[in-house]
């Protein structure tokens, strides 16, 4: 039997819809849909769940993500600018803590944070701290790498020139190559913001109170609360998604905008342009 | 630009036996050099001779390993020296213009009037648009360095350096990375600041510009200085061989121009 390459590919492709169409229709028939919508999508029962999970359950998941950012971000850039500083011991310093940070679990580190800090140093503060700083450390290892390559690719002439100008060495990082290294890695740190947003929920291992759950322990809860199967579980993902879905899409779009107006451009149209002229 | 000039007195540098090396590599092996104020010199010689680290050392954005700079009577190579204060009074324009992307151009070219000499803002933002005006791109104040093309860029870039009243100005290559067409522009505005009274000195390839605006031309090969002089002598009859193999090989359109970097 011989066919054209047309009627190969048409073969091929029809082959494969019929599997697909042959397995959906199994696993549907297969299926209890009732028992399936009673289990993960039975909203109508979790219902008076609602107030709570947002009001507090949200509130709570922005409070400790964006106060870890917050946190993450300075020592971040701090621990970024000690690794390009020239003074040895700083950079041995933050590759210590940086490698540290990465390499153990956020989850131990909120245990140890959570329940050492306090046992150790014999504060009481607010739980919301504890959180902040346990999630704030781990996250500025992974900003502080981040930022340096930022500020690895603002070109050394910016330094230079502001230097010229008579800027001390500080003002020039302030002025000059910070805010463009920020520029440069703002769809990495928004990426950044997402995974603190998920790892907020590992706040529910402390064994908080009511008024400190974030929405992951909302939902937990809900499980035993509400004769709805896992549909809390459900709920508490469509959450966060309304949380995070909106900070991917400003991702894409610090990432279109900073492609578009891209930075100095001229340096390699006129290194060309001159190969040209001279050629 | 003449403000500029009217407001800052025109200092002269005396370089003495300046050496630089990097690790093994002496790349400026005793230099002597001296500038009157007002006057203007430019440094000529083949890729990898050493004039963009001499004239990098005059502002020391690249630190000597020995000899002595001064600067209007300013000793910069003194330990103790403020190098920032330093930096204030010496204009920089660089091959690749190295405009502050993030800012506009009437930005470029206040921020270090405001953040360095403390000037209030009204005022740095009138030097600015009066040295932009200069330059002839008052117009493109509120655009941003990416919008511009590359002579354009680097006429913000005089103007800049201009706005901080410097007493000497340093020009790296400052056509080199410019379109053909673009050239022009800015060799008319050096050509008018040194008319000015302007001190200037300028690494350039460009040996019309040198011929006709320099008072002075030295040739560097190999980190010393071969021949310097009045620059009509010093293009039109060189004494050196080395300067006139140069020479010929800049100066003759028949002859294989290697580009530089």
């Amino acid at each position: 039997m011989s066919m054209t390459a047309r009627q190969r590919s048409l073969t091929i492709k029809a082959i494969q819809l019929i599997v697909l169409v042959v397995a959906v229709a199994a696993l549907v028939l297969a299926t209890n849909w009732g028992k399936v919508g009673k289990t993960f999508f039975n909203f109508g029962e979790v219902a008076p769940m609602f107030p709570d999970v947002i009001l507090v359950g949200m509130r709570n998941t922005v409070l400790y993500t964006l106060g870890a950012f917050a946190f993450g971000l300075v020592l971040g850039l701090i621990l970024a600018l000690m690794r390009r500083s020239e003074f040895g011991p700083y950079r041995w310093i933050a590759t210590a803590f940086i490698e540290f940070f990465r390499g153990v679990p956020a989850l131990l580190v909120m245990l140890v944070v959570g329940f050492g800090v306090p046992m150790a140093f014999e504060v009481k503060w607010p739980l919301w701290v504890n959180v902040i700083l346990a999630l704030g450390l781990v996250s500025s290892a992974y900003i502080a790498e981040t930022l340096r390559a930022g500020l690895q690719a603002v070109p050394k002439g910016q330094l230079e020139a502001a230097r010229s100008l008579g800027m001390p060495q500080w003002r020039a990082m302030i002025t000059i190559v910070i805010p463009q290294a920020f520029k440069i890695v703002l769809p990495p740190l928004t990426n950044e913001i997402i995974l603190l947003t998920k790892d907020s929920s590992l706040v529910y291992v402390l064994g908080v109170m009511a008024t400190q759950y974030e929405m992951t322990k909302f939902a937990n809860d809900g499980i035993n609360q509400y004769n709805a199967g896992i549909t809390p579980l459900v709920v508490g993902g469509l959450l966060y998604l309304v949380l995070t879905l909106p900070l991917t899409a400003l991702s894409r779009w610090f990432e279109r905008t900073t492609q578009a107006t891209s930075r100095a451009p001229k340096r390699a149209t006129e290194a060309a342009k001159k190969e040209e002229v001279a050629a | 630009m003449t403000q500029s000039v009217r407001q800052a007195a025109a200092a002269g540098v005396r370089i003495s036996d300046l050496r630089k090396s990097y690790g093994d590599n002496e790349v400026l092996k005793g230099i002597d050099l001296e500038v009157s104020p007002g006057e203007v010199v430019c440094l000529i010689g083949p890729s990898g001779s050493g004039k963009s680290t001499l004239l990098r050392c005059i502002n020391l954005l690249e630190q000597p390993n020995g000899g002595a700079i001064e600067v209007g009577g300013y000793a910069v190579t003194d330990p103790d020296v403020d190098v920032d204060q330093m930096r204030t009074k010496v204009g920089m324009v660089f091959q690749q213009f190295n405009l502050f992307p993030h800012l506009t151009v009437l930005g470029n070219c206040t921020v270090a009037q405001t953040k360095v000499l403390k000037r209030a803002k009204a005022e740095a933002e009138r030097t600015a648009l009066s040295e932009l005006e200069a330059v002839g791109l008052g117009h493109l104040a509120h655009r941003y360095p990416g919008e511009l093309s590359g002579g354009q860029q680097q006429r913000v870039a005089i103007a800049r350096a201009l706005a901080m009243n410097p007493s000497l100005m340093l020009f790296d290559e400052p056509t080199s990375a410019l379109d053909p067409e673009t050239v022009g522009d800015v060799l008319a505005i050096m050509r008018k600041l040194a008319q000015a009274g302007m001190t200037m000195v300028v690494v350039t390839h460009e040996m019309g510009f040198a011929k006709e605006v320099a008072d002075k031309v030295v040739f560097m090969d190999g980190g010393v200085v071969v021949e310097q002089g009045v620059a009509a002598e010093v293009i039109g009859n060189p004494q050196q061989a080395r300067t006139k193999d140069f020479l010929r090989r800049v100066l003759d359109p028949n002859h294989v121009v290697v580009e530089e970097d």
